[in-house]
């Protein structure tokens, strides 16, 4: 059974992340510069150098940060006007779990994921055990969340945000601070999930598992193709 | 320190486990303020007693109940030492097993209520607030997040030592200050950042 499903009937039929002629621009700063995009593939990846602006990107995704030109919508939904639904529909995880786990417990902090969704408690806590379980932090439910090792901590930060349900899913280096095997769990759990997938990393065995990878410098996408191309593109740029 | 805040919910099936969170924080309350009015030591005493009831009750181990009361050790010796010179033998005891009764007390509730039930007690006693204008959830929430900062910062401060101690400056009150604050609100803007990504600024 998957248990981190999408929503199914509270998302538009447009399935698709599209950007188009987005400019973002911080301070003096031009961060992203004229990114046009057309997104329909399942399993994303970004690559860039650090300040290329990638993390923008993944942060235009979910209305974290606005275009201060063009357009971003995500499945049929503008970031600029609709910025709720953005987030209900675009779940986002960061590289530090620590700045992202809310309650002090790790089944409370999913727990606090659901509580504006109308459920019963039996049913809470139903959907946490579940969820727990298919990501193996079950036996940790009431342990506290700062004990966790830094796998579990960004297990259960995704765990908080897919027992919503989201459609999309974003992920800006959600492996830099995990170790081999971690990163690898991590990795092959986020390309096997059932939600839309983008994933910003610096991890080239992480972004090898995408459909599309789209590389990023200077504020431009330089690259986007399949995974072969698109890598050997950056190394070359990165040699 | 963290572990008297953050986690310290003890898992069980016990009454106190089960009560409401709201019940056991009035009881709390109204055992406070009648355990001021207490001045004799057959009164601490029986007080002693029922709390400690109250521990066997819950199926607490006695490791974390030790926990509850540890911090507190060394302010009861010298608080038992002063008022013995000022006020003598029955009144120091009298003083300090009020005050290790309270803070077990309080543990114990701390131990037997999950933080999500004792941050909607608080949500449901800031309720009639909103009418001034006061989120309720946002008390909920910022109660929340004040728990939870605590062992992050701990953590936080425990690097930058560490740091601190490697460049063989760990006396340095500057240097250990600086980039703990430095570090705890860039932690406070990602916390930020998340807790708009979640939809709870919504």
């Amino acid at each position: 059974m998957r248990l981190f499903t999408r929503r199914t009937g509270q998302h538009p039929v447009d399935e698709r992340i599209v950007l188009d002629d987005v400019h973002v621009r911080l301070g003096e700063r031009d961060v992203l510069r004229g990114v046009t995009l057309d997104l329909p593939e399942r399993r994303i990846a970004v690559v860039g150098a650090n300040g290329s602006g990638k993390s923008t990107l993944a942060r235009l995704l979910n209305g974290l940060v606005l275009p201060t030109g063009g357009s971003v919508r995500v499945h049929g939904h503008d970031t600029a006007d609709d910025g709720a639904a953005v987030r209900r529909a675009v779940g986002f995880v960061f590289t530090d779990p620590d700045a992202q786990i809310i309650m002090p417990t790790v089944a409370e902090d999913v727990a606090y994921s659901l509580r504006r969704h109308g459920l019963s408690r039996a049913e809470v806590d139903d959907r946490v055990a579940a969820a727990l379980d298919q990501v193996g932090l079950a036996e940790h439910r009431d342990h506290p969340a700062h004990l966790l090792s830094g796998g579990q901590k960004q297990l259960l930060a995704l765990t908080s945000v897919l027992v919503t349900g989201p459609a999309v899913l974003v992920a800006d280096e959600p492996t830099t601070l995990l170790d081999l095997r971690n990163t690898r769990d991590v990795g092959r759990r986020l390309w096997d999930l059932d939600q839309q997938v983008v994933v910003v990393t610096h991890d080239l065995d992480v972004a090898a598992g995408a459909q599309r990878v789209l590389v990023v410098d200077e504020g431009r996408v330089v690259a986007d193709d399949a995974p072969g191309p698109a890598l050997a593109a950056y190394r070359r740029r990165m040699a | 320190m963290t572990g008297s805040l953050a986690g310290a919910y003890s898992p069980g099936t016990s009454v106190l486990h089960r009560a409401p969170a709201g019940a056991k924080l009035v009881a709390l309350l109204v055992a406070s303020t009648a355990l001021l009015a207490v001045r004799s030591a057959t009164g601490v005493g029986v007080a002693l007693a029922v709390v400690v009831a109250l521990y066997a009750l819950a199926r607490v181990p006695w490791r974390l109940a030790w926990g509850q009361v540890r911090p507190v050790r060394l302010v009861l010796v010298v608080l038992l030492a002063v008022q013995w010179w000022l006020a003598g033998p029955t009144t120091a005891v009298v003083t300090c097993t009020r005050l290790l009764v309270l803070v077990a007390l309080a543990g114990l509730v701390m131990l037997t209520t999950r933080t999500s039930a004792l941050l909607a007690a608080f949500e449901a006693a800031a309720r009639p607030a909103a009418r001034v204008g006061v989120d309720p959830t946002r008390v909920g929430l910022v109660l929340a997040l004040t728990i939870r900062s605590v062992p992050v910062l701990v953590d936080l401060v425990g690097r930058v030592r560490d740091a601190q101690r490697a460049r063989g400056r760990e006396n340095d009150l500057r240097a250990l200050a600086v980039p703990v604050v430095v570090g705890a609100l860039r932690q406070a803007d990602a916390l930020g950042e998340a807790l708009v990504a979640r939809g709870l600024d919504d």
